[in-house]
């Protein structure tokens, strides 16, 4: 820490007026603006407030996850599709590219030369290029695709055509969310009870803490059981009905999200990896601990506590990068903001709101990343 | 062996697949490639040609009609010799800023000269030289100063607030710099960006009309200024504590400690860092796209909207990831060089979103 | 290190400076205007030498730079005739890009002198923002474009349909309201830019693609031999008036916006062209004399030169010299923008 020179006490008066004045400065900013903005708006007959959010909404909306009518619905409801539609983007994209990242940043250091080249390439390629030309690329790959009559089929009741992937859905029944909450309660238990035995030297024991995760559903299911119905997807008319959908705008951003922000994981996964010391690997093995349980007891540990800083930033980017979703036509929180100032006028309120959600989000995996880095920390001590 | 068979296998069948991509791209890019087209009644190229060439053969002749507006944008056409030397300007710029040997006290005053060169190119007005007003400007030009300038701008911000988030005794000057780099860090570029084109006019008085460039430089000072701010605040971590003893005890007072002793050393340390920055700002001024600012990305897009050069989007795009990975691709390259060479602290320092 | 004394000052500074600061905020918000022409506008763009005009800049046939980075288009052509009436010269303009978020700020800002972006005239804009429509410079509709090989010939077959669509645009708020009036769904694609819309569309991606009923038309057009693959049907769901829109509050310089489109008109209700306006100069027909400024002095009230509409045609041209540069090329019929007595909707008032 650097001391700026306000340590004797009589000068105390001298740093006090200087932060009295940064203060003042910033408070005299915001009131000019807010002075200058009620002017404007007042000329220009805008009302302010968050009254909008409750009158019906024109706009249009492709994709949502809850029921919404144009003209019907109100904009607060559309902001709300916005944000769930941003998440929706935002949780499936950093799992990807976690994943995706690690594979590549292990192929990086991979004994086959040309697997290792072509890592590398990939990481360097995709980092030296604007995320918006790449999604652009991907919108235009997945355009390409034929249309519905002449879609692909992978497998049954699953088309891939240039409306996106159709999928066969479970049709929702009210016991599911029982069994939902039993696979959590599952859950819990399970990584409670994996990490008391995960010392034991009894196979048997390790193994038999992961019952409860298959288990408890299983159970709910017998008690309850709801039916089961699953909705295939048909072609009827223009597009197919039933089943759900992947658009090609969500498969866009995420697709070149998840290639992207898995560009910046890969190294970052290498970093962490490299610099785990080879006597580590070793001095597990002389404790005659299986090789998996080196790996995960003693190297992942290390190699995380190096890994979760970085990661936590590429998260953070990864879902202020979604906002990009606009120049490809997925309508994320930005996009509908967007459009509802445009028809609105009211752009203090949705910039407002844009920012205030992007925060919450960044608050939100700040705080969980870092406790998650303070407890392991805390183990590594 | 097995391991050795294995290893050969994903060789082979990766290679077979590069062979693959490599000859389509060869046999789309150069084969069936239309590189020129004539002229059709009407005395303009006649681009049904390469319409019917679509799918299976490039069509070169739109960057050949075109570069000049991809490049240059709205740049009075006669005059466009002027943006290509400014865009030189930027090279010779980074190139110099790179080379260690040019790493003194004298590399500012290089950027203030060649900046102002480049001011008297793209502006004109002096020296006999047309003035040609900055919404004119567009192209590649548009992308390096928006980059370049947010930089040079941005960078003395940002040592500013590092130097407040450090700062012992001011809690609330601490406070100000924390919630400034916070706050930006935790919202898209796009949204600030929003913010200038949309809300600044609202907030600045009547009659003071800033140029929409201009804004969208400001949002990218802002939000360069926060990105480095935490740079440089690596910097002064990683300096070690013994420096700002020392300095202590020789008795300076807290700006000659900074100035003389912490900032030079600090900022030694995060060169390459703030190589990486730079490459990040060089590539996010694409997103002007999204608030109509005419730079390199906009350009490219509106090329192919007029209805006779309409469905060669790829070509252009190529062109366009090719001059974006040309100069990212270098300056990452010198920059892992630096690295190396500097052994800097392994900072996390995420690129700026 | 400075003696202790000026440092204990540099507290008192520090105050000295909040107060300052204080009192600066006090000032008033608008600078004094000095007296002019009455129209702060005008009297801008005088002092400027030079119009600001906010344009599109992406649509083909209305703004669109050509490859020399020149803006062509009937509102490019709209912004040179403001500027050939106000300062003589339709050169003297300045092509602003704007999107469809930012279009009106830059007018209420100051930014811009006009914005001459194909903006739909509606009742709430007008009411809402503060701003006025000159005139209207292009009469359209919301249609729908659809592949032939589709077998929709109406917009009544368009249940269920995926339909391409440019957000914050009047456009979307039609469908929107078609669809809902006849009881009908569909699946909204919203792309904001053009040529993305346009790849969406051709590739299928939609099964109609939604916009003003001329730019389905440019588009159509632009496809070369594939044009008749494509099938405009035959419903407008909407009227879509574009005009240039002012700033409310400034009646002298909405007066000039709207009396050079007429004079445009009223060139070609009259056959006066860029071609032949100097033959006229001796003309005895008054209602050319007084358009050309040889009698009556009317550009002075409107605190123009007399011979603005002479600049404004010999420069620019007539309403139909503009559109057989800029819609023509895109093998629009004229239609609804035809003049009056051919058919059209282009009605000047008298210029006496």
């Amino acid at each position: 820490m650097i001391r700026p020179p306000f340590r004797s006490p009589s000068l105390r008066w001298q740093a006090l007026g200087w932060q009295a004045l940064a203060l003042a400065a910033v408070a005299l900013i915001i009131v000019t603006f807010a002075r200058n903005a009620s002017h404007h708006l007042a000329a220009r007959h805008i009302a302010t407030g968050f009254g909008f959010l409750r009158e019906a909404a024109p706009i249009p909306i492709g994709e949502s996850l809850l029921p919404y009518t144009p003209s019907v619905s109100s904009y607060g409801r559309a902001f709300l599709i916005g944000i769930l539609n941003t998440l929706k983007v935002a949780i499936p994209g950093c799992l990807l590219a976690t994943l995706l990242g690690t594979l590549i940043g292990i192929a990086r250091i991979s004994p086959i030369p040309l697997l290792a080249r072509l890592a590398a390439v990939y990481v360097e390629g995709l980092r030296d290029l604007p995320l918006l030309l790449q999604l652009l690329f991907w919108y235009g790959v997945f355009q390409a695709l034929p249309a519905p009559r002449q879609s692909f089929r992978p497998l049954a009741g699953v088309f891939l055509s240039n409306r996106g992937m159709r999928l066969p859905a479970l049709a929702w029944q009210s016991g599911f969310g029982w069994i939902l909450l039993a696979a959590l309660a599952g859950l819990g238990i399970t990584i409670v009870l994996a990490r008391r035995t995960a010392l034991s030297p009894h196979r048997g024991r390790r193994l038999a803490a992961f019952l409860p995760l298959p288990l408890f559903p299983a159970l709910v299911f017998a008690v309850t059981r709801p039916a089961i119905i699953i909705e295939w997807p048909a072609l009827h008319g223009f597009n197919f009905q039933g089943g759900m959908t992947i658009s090609p705008e969500y498969a866009a951003l995420t697709t070149g999200l998840v290639l992207y922000t898995a560009s910046y994981v890969a190294e970052i996964v290498r970093g962490g990896l490299i610099s785990v010391a080879r006597g580590q690997w070793e001095a597990g093995a002389a404790l005659g601990l299986p090789r998996a349980a080196v790996l995960r007891l003693i190297v992942l540990p290390q190699a995380l506590r190096l890994i979760i800083p970085p990661m936590t930033s590429q998260y953070l980017n990864l879902v202020k990068n979604s906002s990009l979703a606009v120049a490809i036509g997925y309508q994320d929180v930005v996009s509908i903001a967007d459009t509802t100032l445009n028809q609105t006028g009211q752009a203090i309120e949705g910039i407002g709101l844009i920012m205030a959600v992007y925060l919450t989000i960044s608050l939100g995996i700040s705080l969980a990343m870092n406790l998650y880095n303070a407890r392991l920390a805390q183990r590594a001590r | 062996m097995a391991r050795r068979l294995l290893s050969a296998l994903v060789t082979v069948v990766l290679a077979l697949i590069l062979a693959d991509i490599a000859w389509h791209f060869f046999s789309w890019a150069v084969l069936h490639a239309i590189w020129h087209l004539p002229e059709n009644a009407a005395h303009a190229p006649d681009t049904d040609l390469c319409r019917a060439a679509i799918g299976h053969g490039a069509c070169w002749a739109v960057i050949r009609e075109k570069f000049r507006f991809i490049l240059f944008g709205f740049y009075p056409y006669d005059a466009q010799w002027r943006p290509a030397l400014a865009v030189l300007c930027f090279v010779a710029l980074f190139a110099l800023s790179l080379a260690p040997k040019f790493w003194r006290p004298s590399l500012i005053l290089l950027w203030i000269v060649i900046l102002a060169v480049v001011g008297v190119l793209m502006w004109g007005g002096v020296f006999g030289l047309a003035f040609v007003a900055a919404d004119q400007w567009g192209g590649l030009p548009i992308t390096l100063i928006l980059a370049t300038f947010g930089l040079a701008a941005a960078f003395p911000l940002a040592i500013l607030v590092a130097l407040a988030r450090h700062a012992e005794g001011l809690p609330v000057i601490r406070m100000l710099a924390i919630a400034y780099v916070e706050l930006i860090r935790g919202v898209p570029l796009i949204s600030l960006l929003f913010m200038s084109s949309v809300m600044l006019p609202l907030f600045l008085p009547t009659g003071w009309d800033i140029d929409k460039l201009l804004r969208a430089q400001l949002a990218f000072v802002l939000f360069a200024g926060a990105y480095l701010a935490e740079v440089v605040r690596a910097g002064l971590g990683a300096l070690p504590r013994g420096q700002y003893e020392a300095a202590a005890a020789l008795g300076l007072s807290y700006w000659q400690k900074t100035r003389l002793i912490v900032l030079p050393q600090a900022l030694r340390h995060v060169i390459p860092m703030l190589v990486n920055t730079f490459i990040g700002f060089f590539k996010d001024t694409s997103l002007v796209l999204i608030i109509g600012i005419f730079d390199l990305m906009t350009t490219g897009r509106t090329a192919t909207l007029e209805p006779a050069w309409q469905g060669f989007g790829n070509e252009v795009y190529l062109l366009l990831a090719a001059i974006y990975f040309a100069f990212c691709f270098i300056m990452a390259r010198i920059s892992r060089t630096l690295e190396r060479r500097l052994a800097a602290p392994h900072q996390d320092i995420e690129e700026p979103a | 290190m400075p003696p202790i004394a000026l440092r204990r000052w540099s507290g008192c500074l520090a105050f000295g400076m909040i107060l300052s600061l204080f009192l600066l905020a006090s000032l008033p918000l608008a600078p004094a205007r000095a007296a002019g022409s009455g129209s702060p506008t005008l009297d801008a763009v005088r002092a400027r030498g030079v119009l600001i005009c906010g344009v599109a800049g992406n649509a083909a046939g209305f703004s669109l730079p050509d490859s020399q980075g020149v803006m062509q288009g009937i509102d490019a052509e709209g912004c040179r005739a403001i500027a050939a009436a106000v300062l003589g010269d339709q050169h003297k303009v300045k092509f602003v890009p704007t999107t469809t978020e930012n279009r009106f700020t830059a007018l209420q800002s100051g930014e811009i002198d006009v914005l001459v972006r194909e903006t739909t005239w509606t009742l709430g804009r007008e009411a809402s923002l503060g701003l006025e429509f000159g005139v209207i410079n292009f009469y359209d509709g919301t249609g729908f474009m659809v592949k032939k090989s589709s077998g929709v010939t109406s917009a009544r077959d368009l249940d269920g349909a995926t339909i391409c669509v440019e957000p914050g645009t009047s456009t979307e708020l039609a469908i929107a309201d078609y669809f809902r009036v006849n009881n009908m769904k569909y699946t909204p694609v919203e792309i904001q830019d053009l040529q993305e819309i346009h790849n969406a569309f051709l590739s299928g991606r939609c099964d109609a693609y939604s916009t003003d009923s001329s730019a389905l038309a440019g588009f159509r057009f632009t496809q070369g031999a594939h044009a008749e693959d494509f099938l405009l049907l035959p419903e407008l769901i909407s009227k879509e008036p574009l005009g240039p829109m002012v700033r409310k509050g400034d009646d002298k310089w909405f007066d000039i916006v709207r009396w050079v489109s007429f004079a445009q008109i009223t060139g070609e209700e009259y056959g006066v062209s860029s071609h032949n306006v100097d033959s006229f100069a001796n003309t005895t027909n008054p209602d050319i004399r007084r358009l050309l400024g040889l009698e009556g002095g009317l550009g002075k009230t409107l605190g123009l030169d007399d011979k603005w509409a002479f600049y404004v045609l010999k420069q620019v041209g007539n309403t139909g010299e503009v559109w057989n540069r800029t819609m023509a090329p895109l093998g629009l019929p004229r239609g609804l923008n035809g003049l009056w007595n051919r058919g059209g909707l282009l009605f000047a008032p008298p210029i006496r």
